[in-house]
């Protein structure tokens, strides 16, 4: 097990190098001048070209990208061209609401998605199936903007009953970090328990009609002892997959949701960023995100061999 | 112990209601064993099941008949009541040693979850009667063992602990269906065996159903014989194998191989094809393959006759009837050898 964890994370080193070319690429093939926004319109000509020099976007890319990736290998990001600041230091102070709302949909998605699995598959005979598919399927298809202004809408100005800006750090206060956190959340929430959902049925019921289903009931256990245990551990490990990739899709809402509820953390830094041509902080931002996607599928990898004895990496 | 009256167990399916078992009677006694055999799809499996309603519902519905049970319809009781027998009074093995134990949890914690579901038991003394069950059933090393997953045993050695789970409560009762099809034919003794074991050590009944009629010979004290959802012909052991008294279950016995024949006889498979379940024919079941037809046969619905000595056999002819016409078939297999 040990060794298939390093083999695994070594694997990842090619992955990254190429993701780092190609955020590169991407920044760097944009047009727009950062010196330039950075001086504003009425700047001379002259200021332009010293502020060139001095951020080093006159050198060819090819110099540009090595000495670039040659800091991000001792873990220097390199500096905001807008703040100065390190981009490290900067993604750090981004990082706490980020998580927060990664946390919150991810527990969200959960307590919602398991509990309706297991309900939907005990009544299977009955019309909640159909219309638990239907509603899953409106929940993968909504488009995560359009959800979050219709949430706005109805609990932040019809019936008022959530902040639908801001955010406050945990240590200011449990309570108010959730109540601040619970829309964006759970509009972050409602495609992945759609997804999520809709696996965890589909892998019961495939297990529901299993010889060892069988004999579970056949030794006089409770129906739903059987749907909890045997049931859903078995439905649990191919939808392990589903939940690695919906952490990832949360970290991908993140941006949209962030922006729409002024929630001050990654996603919203990523826009600003690139708002203001921040070259280090849009590449440092990008490879923070590749990094987390790839790591979290790893992890997937590895609880896989924890939930299916079959499985062993050696 | 076990009485079963005109049970009837219809599968709803898209191609029509398939009428698995279709009117079956027969009983148990206390610590007898009772073999089931038949061809492939004649409805054993969904009959065994339905003894503890284990058929999934849908597509299984149970229009007519009861399950008496220790003086109780099985058929009557609440989901909860059934409960309290399943794996307690009454316990079952299935065909497929294979896929019947879950994959996702340790072989301790299955046997366990069977004793606890029955009885009040602290984990200690579950964990000890679970090992006292594991070397009952003959599994070495059954310390160890309590906490190997179900991958890390063989064919034979799962059927065992199957077997195990199944004893865990001493049922009166032990359904096994098909235990050693799955398995190879020295483990089959094994278990076989086992079986042979456990029945002197805690007289359970056992009811076994196999289409290997060598099986049947050697466990079991009466035979039912099914073909198309009933029983066609119902006795005691030797009386089956030597006074077969209908055409079934002599074409049945002629298909199997036996060591002490001409290697130049061919087997005598049985011609065509099951009846469909859903649209059977007029008449008698077993008619369109009978090599014995008659006119009459293709009219009349033969039912259960009394032959005598709790021998009971589904067929128009009379003893006298069949017997000529089992040697006329044979005079003219015999020419057709010699020709
Ligand atoms: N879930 C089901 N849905 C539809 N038809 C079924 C179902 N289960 C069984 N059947 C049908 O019921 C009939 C009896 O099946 P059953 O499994 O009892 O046969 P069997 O005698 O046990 O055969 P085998 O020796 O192959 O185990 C078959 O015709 C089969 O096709
Ligand atoms: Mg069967």
């Amino acid at each position: 097990m040990l060794q298939y964890t390093i083999r695994r994370l070594l694997s990842l080193i090619p992955v990254m190098l190429i993701v780092s070319i190609i955020v590169f690429l991407i920044v760097h093939l944009t047009p727009g001048n950062p010196a330039y926004l950075i001086l504003g319109e009425d700047s001379s000509q002259e200021s332009i070209e010293q502020l060139e020099v001095q951020l080093g976007l006159d050198k060819p890319m090819v110099v540009q990208f090595f000495s670039w990736i040659g800091n991000v290998l001792t873990g220097d990001l390199g500096q905001s061209v807008y703040s100065s600041e390190p981009v490290t230091q900067i993604i750090i102070d981004h990082l706490g609401p980020t998580f927060s709302l990664m946390v919150i949909s991810l527990v969200l998605t959960l307590l919602v998605a398991i509990p309706t699995a297991i309900f939907v598959v005990w009544k299977r005979n009955t019309a909640l199936d159909p219309i638990f598919i239907s509603i899953s399927l409106l929940g993968v298809s909504i488009p995560e903007f359009w959800f979050a202004m219709l949430m706005v809408l109805c609990f932040g100005v019809a019936i008022p009953i959530f902040p639908v800006a801001g955010y406050i750090p945990v240590a200011e206060g449990a309570i108010n970090w959730f109540y601040h956190l619970f829309l964006p959340a759970f509009v972050l929430a409602a495609v992945e328990i759609g997804l999520v959902a809709r696996m965890l049925r589909d892998g019961m019921l495939e297990s529901v009609n299993q010889d060892y289903t069988r004999t579970a009931k056949a030794k006089g256990v409770k129906e739903s002892i059987v749907l909890m245990k045997h049931v859903f551990f078995n439905a649990l490990i191919p939808t392990t997959t589903v939940i690695g990739t919906t952490i990832a899709g949360l970290l991908g809402g993140t941006v949209i949701i962030e922006t729409m509820f002024t929630i001050p953390g990654i996603g919203q830094l990523l826009i600003d960023s690139i708002y203001r041509r921040d070259y280090p902080v849009i590449q440092g931002v990008i490879l923070f995100i590749a990094a987390i996607y790839v790591l979290v599928n790893l992890l997937v990898d590895l609880l896989y061999a924890v939930l299916d004895p079959r499985i062993r990496y050696d | 112990m076990l009485e079963v009256k005109n049970l009837k167990v219809h599968l709803d399916t898209a191609s029509g209601i398939v009428k698995a078992v279709d009117g079956v009677s027969f009983h148990v006694k206390a610590g007898e064993t009772v073999g089931i055999v038949g061809e492939s799809g004649s409805g054993k499996s969904v009959l065994a099941h339905s003894l503890m309603q284990l058929n999934p519902v849908p597509p299984a519905t149970y229009p007519q008949g009861e399950i008496i049970f220790e003086n109780r319809n099985l058929l009557d009781l609440k989901e909860k009541e059934l409960r309290k027998i399943r794996g307690n009074e009454i316990a079952m093995i299935f065909q497929d040693p294979m896929s019947s134990l879950n994959p996702v949890f340790k072989i301790g914690n299955q046997l366990m979850e069977a004793i606890r579901t029955h009885q009040s038991m602290s984990r200690q003394n579950a964990e000890e009667k679970a090992l006292e069950l594991l070397k009952d059933v003959g599994i070495p090393d059954p310390k160890s063992r309590l906490n190997d997953y179900p991958h890390q045993f063989s064919g034979g050695m799962r059927q065992r602990v199957l077997i195990a789970i199944a004893l865990a409560c001493q049922p009166k009762l032990l359904i096994a269906d098909e235990p050693t099809t799955a398995l190879d034919v020295t483990i089959q003794a094994q278990i076989l065996e086992l079986m042979k074991d456990i029945q002197k050590k805690y007289g359970t009944a056992i009811i076994i159903i196999t289409h290997d009629l060598g099986v049947v010979a050697q466990l079991a004290d009466r035979v039912l014989v099914m073909y198309s959802g009933r029983i066609v012909e119902e006795g005691i052991t030797g009386d089956i194998f030597y006074h077969t008294s209908m055409p079934y279950t002599w074409s049945l016995l002629r298909s199997l191989p036996r060591l002490d024949s001409d290697i130049h006889q061919r087997l005598k498979s049985i011609q065509g094809q099951p009846p469909n379940l859903v649209d059977p024919p007029k008449g008698c079941n077993f008619s369109p393959r009978c090599p014995f037809v008659t006119e009459q046969c293709l009219e009349v619905d033969p039912s259960l006759v009394d032959r005598g000595n709790g021998h009971r056999a589904a067929c128009i002819l009379s003893e006298s009837e069949y017997e000529e016409r089992k040697h006329e078939i044979q005079d003219i297999e015999r020419e057709g050898v010699e020709q």
